[in-house]
């Protein structure tokens, strides 16, 4: 990998030539058949996957009005096709929303329509074919479904609901990728990402409380499968060992130790990722989720609260109740789950916790709005608070704070280049591509601001830029997160208001 | 009636026929088709009056194609304009379909007017764009161009008709009338009138099974459509129950 190059860093986003195929060839490792059958799906490709593909597809075209009006009624007008960041940092065709949509739309006009089935190529439709697929597994995994096609849309045609159906349909003919299908399985079986049994977390948590207590000389615990709890925290895996996501885990420890509550995590349900969602597939997604609701109920919390993680929180916040709700044996006032920014900000508030600002001192902050929480769910009551609340907190703790251009936060954020179900070793090259908008930028507030702190709320987006900060020849240590700002500034002992 | 009158009365009720049994087809379909997951795109309302709100400056001012840049804003001036041309000359024609003909359709005519002008320039920023710019012409497709020549082709033969070619409008009135009233009448004597009706008649044909869905596409866009309210209210598709 020391021969990925990363794009220069001028604090410009153009928009570039059109380059056809040029990243073509960047693909996700397909996953064995052992694998695909542990996830129900077919072993291979068999020789009637025509058949299983156009039947796949048909149902999809039934369950999901989305995409079967998504299909129907772009209009080519071209508004999304310099809004990708792979677009932007590529050039190839295919990575323009509308033009990766064709590829599923093609399909359609030829099966589906009858001005395809009729006039064929003359009406842009194209019959199934090895190349199709390959293209498909290539352009279909080089989308982060971070929706930002959508907002400048003026239908608001979300391709990541088209790349969902897609990688549905690619699994459902025996093609399957094998990042997203391991992680699965391991979710579902062993209860997180990384296939961390109960035992080994326990040792990890006790680490994380040693670490606390060394520098701080408080003795903040992380309970594990505590019945009778009231809150149960669901953070994605990673908090509990990579580097900087244990240093936001800390931080959600001080919070709760602060706030004098009963907490726990569980070991059945020690993952708040769900990669069921990144797949397209339902009842994956449904599944994963499950655990968390049966650890809730098994350890009768009061309530649930999210660590920082995007695609999770989404999960979490939006599809949680039509999967597995309702969740009325929580406590009436907290029935649907409350994302760990909300409740900090909440205690910060009431004066519940004190947080010395000077703390942070050594840091200039800037903040990226995770995809995730920024385009596809909400904190806080009033639609925006997604935005607005990491950023009170951050102001909370912090002295110095910038934010990023505005075209490229908020709704219209750009993404790490690394969600989706692309975080894997073999997409590097497009990982790095991707994240080009971000670290334009990023630098530019790095050159006005000497920005040295990026906080981030969640875990893919940590993983995907201590990855690449380095190629792009910054410091790792940059990246961190919110809560690790509030792990930082917070005042242990001094309770009040409580 | 000569034959081609009967020819073309056919034609139109056969036309306006397949246009609104296809319309109203891909309205079921699309109703009948469920949202299994709430995927707003966020910032969103949490009410449905909030949604309505949202949707008001979607249809009425393409406001989320003002979001984009330089390319987004030259497309929204021709778009804009298009559309509003278009809907106005629409208006201007029920002057054909009526009688009497109500007063509001009466105040509508010098708009209508001034919007016959505007609107081949609108459909010419429209078709320049798709082969003035790299990204445009790699995804633009045959039928993009279809539509737009179509649309041309009658907004010109209407301006011919207007201004050159001038045809008996009560010829075209009783033409009209009679179709509506199902007592089919003479075709006007005008070779423009029946290529001008011609087209219409073709562009209807072609609606429901086209892109031009996006009209009633839009209204149910579950990104634009939904409220954001999972805390507020379960949501389970019929299949996933
Ligand atoms: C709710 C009503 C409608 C909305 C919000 C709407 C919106 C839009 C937008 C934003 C575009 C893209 C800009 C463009 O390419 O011009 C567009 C394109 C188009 N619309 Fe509509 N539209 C509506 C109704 C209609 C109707 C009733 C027609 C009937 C002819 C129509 C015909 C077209 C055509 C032909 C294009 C393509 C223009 C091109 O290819 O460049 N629209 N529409
Ligand atoms: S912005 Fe929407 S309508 Fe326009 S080309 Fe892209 S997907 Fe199609
Ligand atoms: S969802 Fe994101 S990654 Fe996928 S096409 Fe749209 S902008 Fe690109
Ligand atoms: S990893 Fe982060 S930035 Fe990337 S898609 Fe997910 S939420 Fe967006």
């Amino acid at each position: 990998m020391a021969d990925i190059k990363a794009p220069e860093l001028t604090g410009e986003i153009i928009t570039p030539k059109v380059t056809p195929g040029a990243s073509k060839g960047i693909m996700p490792f397909k996953a064995k058949p052992e694998l695909m059958e542990k996830v129900n799906f077919p072993a291979e490709k068999p020789s009637n996957w025509k058949e299983l593909f156009l039947k796949k597809m048909e149902e999809i075209l039934k369950k999901y009005r989305s995409v079967r009006v998504f299909l129907d009624e772009c209009v080519r007008c071209g508004a999304c096709t310099d809004k990708c960041h792979y677009f932007l940092s590529t050039g190839d065709p295919r990575n323009m929303p509308v033009h990766r949509q064709e590829l599923m739309r093609s399909v359609y006009r030829k099966y589906f329509t009858t001005g395809g089935k009729l006039l064929g190529n003359l009406a842009g439709a194209r019959e199934l074919s090895d190349e199709l697929l390959e293209e498909w597994l290539t352009y279909f995994y080089q989308c982060s479904e971070c929706r930002r096609c959508s907002v400048f849309c003026p239908y608001g045609i979300d391709t990541a609901e088209i790349t969902m159906a897609a990688r549905e349909i690619l699994d459902a003919t025996g093609i399957g990728s094998k990042y997203n299908l391991e992680i699965i399985n391991k979710a579902e079986t062993i209860g997180n990402n990384l296939g961390m049994p109960g035992p080994a977390l326990r040792n990890t948590l006790d680490f994380v409380e040693e670490e606390i207590e060394e520098k701080t000389g408080v003795p903040v615990k992380l309970p594990l499968d505590v019945e009778g709890a009231d809150i149960l925290l669901v953070t994605p895996s990673a908090d509990f060992f990579a580097e900087p996501h244990v240093l936001s885990l800390e931080g959600y420890a001080k919070v709760f130790h602060q706030a004098g509550v009963n907490w726990t995590i569980s070991s059945h349900a020690s993952e708040g990722g769900n990669f069921g969602m990144f797949i397209g597939n339902y009842d994956h997604m449904k599944t994963i989720n499950k655990r968390i609701w049966d650890a809730a109920r098994d350890l009768k919390v009061k309530r649930v609260i999210a660590g920082e993680c995007g695609h999770a929180w989404r999960v979490l916040y939006s599809f949680s109740n039509t999967l597995n709700g309702p969740f009325d044996f929580l406590d009436s006032q907290y029935r649907q789950p409350s994302h760990i920014c909300e409740y900090t900000l909440d205690l910060i508030k009431k004066g519940a916790i004190k947080l010395d600002k000077a703390a942070n001192d050594e840091f200039s902050v800037t903040f990226h709005d995770s995809c995730n929480v920024a385009r596809a769910s909400r904190m806080g009551e009033t639609p925006g608070d997604q935005m607005t609340i990491p950023r009170e907190i951050i102001n909370a703790c912090c002295n110095k704070f910038v934010d990023m251009a505005d075209d490229t936060i908020g709704e219209r954020t750009f993404c790490c280049g690394g969600g989706g179900g692309v975080l894997t070793d073999e997409m590097i090259d497009i990982r790095v591509k991707g994240a080009m908008p971000r670290m334009q930028a990023l630098k530019r507030v790095k050159d006005s601001h000497d920005v040295n702190f990026f906080a981030l709320i969640c875990a893919i987006c940590k993983a995907q830029f201590t990855k690449i900060f380095p190629i792009y020849g910054i410091e790792m240590e940059e990246v961190g997160g919110v809560h690790q700002l509030i792990s930082n500034s917070i005042q242990l002992g001094a309770k009040e208001g409580v | 009636m000569n034959g081609l009158s009967t020819v073309i009365n056919l034609l139109a009720y056969v036309t306006a026929l397949v246009f609104v049994v296809g319309f109203l087809n891909k309205v079921i379909l699309y109703f009948k088709t469920p949202n299994p997951l709430l995927i707003p795109t966020t910032p969103a309302p949490t009410t449905t009056m909030g949604v309505v709100a949202r949707m008001i400056p979607e249809v009425l001012f393409f406001r989320s194609l003002l979001k984009g840049g330089t390319a987004e804003k030259v497309l929204w001036v021709g778009g804009w304009i298009f559309h509003v041309t278009f809907l106005l000359i629409v208006l201007r024609h029920l002057r054909f379909f009526t009688y009497p003909v109500p007063g509001i359709i009466m105040a509508f005519q010098g708009l209508g007017i001034l919007a016959g002008l505007l609107f081949p320039i609108a459909l010419l920023i429209l078709i320049v764009r798709r082969f003035t710019n790299d990204r445009m012409a790699v995804i633009t497709l045959f039928q993009d161009y279809f539509v737009l020549i179509l649309i041309i082709a009658i907004g010109l033969t209407g301006l011919l008709l207007k201004y050159y070619v001038r045809t008996n409008l009560v010829d075209v009135k009783a033409f009209i009338l009679g179709l509506l009233t199902f007592s089919p009448a003479q075709l006007p004597d005008s070779p423009i009138f029946l290529i001008h009706f011609g087209l219409v008649l073709v562009l209807l044909a072609y609606f429901p099974f086209s892109k031009l869905m996006h009209a009633w596409g839009i209204l149910v866009s579950p990104t634009r459509a939904q409220a954001d309210n999972p805390r507020e209210a379960r949501h389970v598709a019929p299949w996933a129950q």
